[in-house]
């Protein structure tokens, strides 16, 4: 029994990473009022790109950075239509979406030794460290046997989390999600902190990316991100925008992944669909009982300014 | 000097046609780009596309199956953006009705008579995606619930539970193993008119007059118009907010879901995989390059399947990667959505001191 717990942990850990750093980047880019529905497409890009630098160059180091810097410069084009052209961010996230996701089946065929595809290909990838000592405590060791991605993970989140809510940095954040007008009295640039945060959650999403294809599932196939984009977006909100409580969630909605398998293998009728269905559920639950919270006058929820430009008053 | 945005006093006509146009023609050379440093020519690529999509009957006619549920998804899509709701959940209701449609298809032929089964298999469809598209319309007009996300989480529920059926409890036994039901009786095909393009065509054209219509010339519509521009002034006319939002999200369901169960009765005959690739949100840039004009929908919509339709014969043709088309249609966007701002907003580059101009500019709609 123990040993099955400890199993489904190390799989729920694993298959978390990845949703926890988008879910954490589009948590910074939402505190900031810019609402980010291109993290599928971004994922996939980081995924494509990061598992062909690694196919060619067996360098993990630059198989990151490419995957950080083409999640960043797809966030940027986010950036520069919503916060300097202020266009409409639903529409202009989800073009970014189809954008990724036609671009890296493209490139995912053409990066191939001789032009050809990238899929069945194996490159260099990130092992499991185990830890000595660590490794040995009963249950807890499934958290000692990870990729150094998911080690860095386990220090990114209390950061995030204190960074958010400890420092004037995080204060000038929140403040340019919940009232920009405020936050531009105070003295912050509305739009080069929408900028760095939008920025920032697409480098991050496409780190989370680059973790699927060179630790959780090494290689690349078509739509390798199997939707994953979207779970984050609802991870974001099903932790009203919390970096700390998006770990649990991701835990959730990984382990969810994780022990449908052990259920079906334990002869459970409940269908796979339902239980993957409980993500979205759960999160249109929390969005509407966080609304009733709020008509109550209580703030807990979204950044009040969430999709919404701003434009400075001129005089 | 500064630069300042100033709001037009009216959306300019000559940009809200120009812009689309340019948009279309900067991904191309975008495409080509990206064509070219993969080493294939790009020109070669593009006369392929558009013979593919255009060139004969038999190809225009598939470029007609693509287009029909972008038209049906798109015109969906519009009348509820037109009141500012954000209902990226098209892609949910369209799969929703396309399941109920099945579901008369498949069980209901012994108690309806066989000349209506079609009919009531479509109806079904509508009611199906009205009622997926309802449940945020209600808890947006009643509980102020932000509908961008539960229409984009309903999706995963609609798609997730198609699978369930297709995969599991409708699947056809006699089918060796394929994720799919067993076929409809002939009585539940939608009429084809020519090649695979079936009556649906004739219902986003009825549909798209009738919005029209009803956008331009009736009471309600003007009444969309007024809460979707200007909602403060629609509170004080007295109108009811709460009530058009989820009459007009009714309308947009019914619509995606008409397409659903065209796709179901006119093209597959069974609910299977595939019922869900993308087209409810491709609807969304459909309806955003069409400015909302149901009539302008339907060219956009063609234009878009056309791309579809180019890139997979591409593949066929020249072993390119079918996904040409999608990257075309992702790289529209972004030059659109940067140019829309030249629609609503003229630049103007003031030289003297700031103090003596003064411009108001005002927040662009969301």
């Amino acid at each position: 029994m123990i040993a099955l717990i400890t199993s489904i942990l190390a799989i729920t850990v694993r298959a978390g990473t990845s949703l926890i750093y988008a879910a954490i980047g589009e948590t910074y880019t939402e505190r900031s009022g810019i609402l980010n529905l291109g993290v599928e497409g971004m994922m996939l890009m980081g995924a494509v790109t990061a598992f062909a630098v690694s196919f060619h160059t067996h360098n993990l180091v630059l198989a990151l950075a490419v995957a950080v810097a083409v999640g960043a410069l797809m966030a940027a084009v986010h950036a520069f239509l919503t916060v300097t052209m202020r266009a409409n961010q639903v529409v202009s996230g989800l073009s970014l979406t189809i954008l990724g996701t036609g671009l890296s089946s493209f490139l995912g065929q053409r990066l191939g030794p001789d032009g050809g595809p990238l899929v069945g290909l194996v490159g260099a990838k990130f092992d499991p460290i185990v830890i000595p000592g660590l490794s040995r405590i009963p249950v807890v060791q499934a958290l000692f046997q990870q990729d150094i991605l998911t080690y860095a993970v386990y220090l990114l989140v209390p950061l995030a989390w204190f960074v958010l809510y400890r420092t004037r940095l995080g204060l000038d954040l929140r403040a340019t999600g919940e009232n920009p007008q405020t936050a531009d009295a105070m003295g912050v640039n509305v739009a080069a902190t929408r900028y760095a945060y939008t920025i920032l959650g697409g480098a991050l999403a496409g780190l989370g990316g680059a973790h699927l294809s060179l630790a959780y599932t090494p290689g690349w196939t078509e739509n390798l991100t199997g939707g994953r984009g979207w779970i984050v977006i609802a991870l974001v909100i099903f932790a009203m925008w919390n970096p700390a409580r998006a770990v649990l969630g991701a835990l959730l909605f990984g382990g969810i992944n994780a022990v449908q398998f052990r259920l079906q293998a334990a002869g459970a009728r409940i269908p796979a669909a339902f239980l993957n269905m409980l993500p979205y559920i759960a999160t249109i639950a929390v969005l509407v009982v966080m609304t009733w919270w709020e008509a109550l006058s209580k703030r807990v929820g979204a950044p009040a300014a969430l999709g919404k430009a701003y434009m400075r008053e001129e005089k | 000097m500064r630069i300042v945005f100033e709001k037009r006093e009216a959306v300019s006509r000559s940009a809200s046609v120009l812009v689309p146009v340019v948009s279309f023609v900067i991904s191309l050379v975008l495409g080509a780009i990206l064509l070219w440093a993969s080493g294939v020519s790009p020109a070669a690529t593009y006369v392929a596309m558009a013979r593919g999509a255009f060139g004969s009957w038999p190809a225009f006619t598939e470029t007609l199956v693509k287009a029909i549920p972008l038209m049906l998804a798109g015109l969906a899509v519009s009348i509820a953006f037109r009141m500012q709701f954000w209902n990226i959940g098209a892609e949910g209701q369209l799969v929703l009705g396309g399941v109920a449609a099945a579901w008369v298809a498949l069980f209901w032929s012994n108690f309806v008579p066989a000349q209506i089964l079609l009919p009531v298999a479509i109806i079904m469809g509508m009611a199906a995606g009205a009622l997926w598209a309802g449940i945020p319309a209600l808890l947006k007009a009643y509980l102020r619930v932000d509908e961008t996300l539960t229409t984009l989480m309903l999706n995963y529920v609609a798609i997730l539970y198609s699978q369930y059926l297709y995969y599991g409890s409708w699947r056809d036994p006699k089918g060796y193993g394929f994720p799919g039901t067993a076929p409809f009786p002939e009585a539940a095909w939608l009429p084809r008119l020519a090649g695979r393009a079936h009556l649906g065509l004739v219902f986003a054209v009825i549909a798209a007059v009738l919005l029209w219509f009803i956008l331009k010339r009736t009471r309600w519509g003007f009444e969309l118009r007024i809460i979707g521009e200007n909602p403060t002034a629609a509170r004080y006319l007295g109108i009811n907010i709460a009530r058009n939002i989820v009459l007009a999200l009714l309308l947009s369901g019914a619509l995606a879901g008409l397409a659903g169960a065209c796709e179901v009765t006119g093209i597959s005959h069974r609910l299977q995989q595939g019922l869900s690739i993308g087209y409810g949100f491709t609807a969304i840039i459909v309806a955003w390059m069409a400015q909302l004009n149901p009539i302008a929908v339907l060219l956009v919509a063609l234009l878009m399947a056309s791309l579809l339709v180019g890139g997979d014969q591409v593949q066929i043709m020249m072993h390119l990667p079918s996904a040409v088309g999608q990257v075309l249609q992702g790289l529209i966007l972004v030059p659109m959505l940067a140019g829309a701002l030249f629609t609503e907003y003229r630049l103007r580059i003031i030289r003297s001191r700031p103090s003596q101009a003064p411009v108001r500019a005002e927040e662009v709609r969301p």
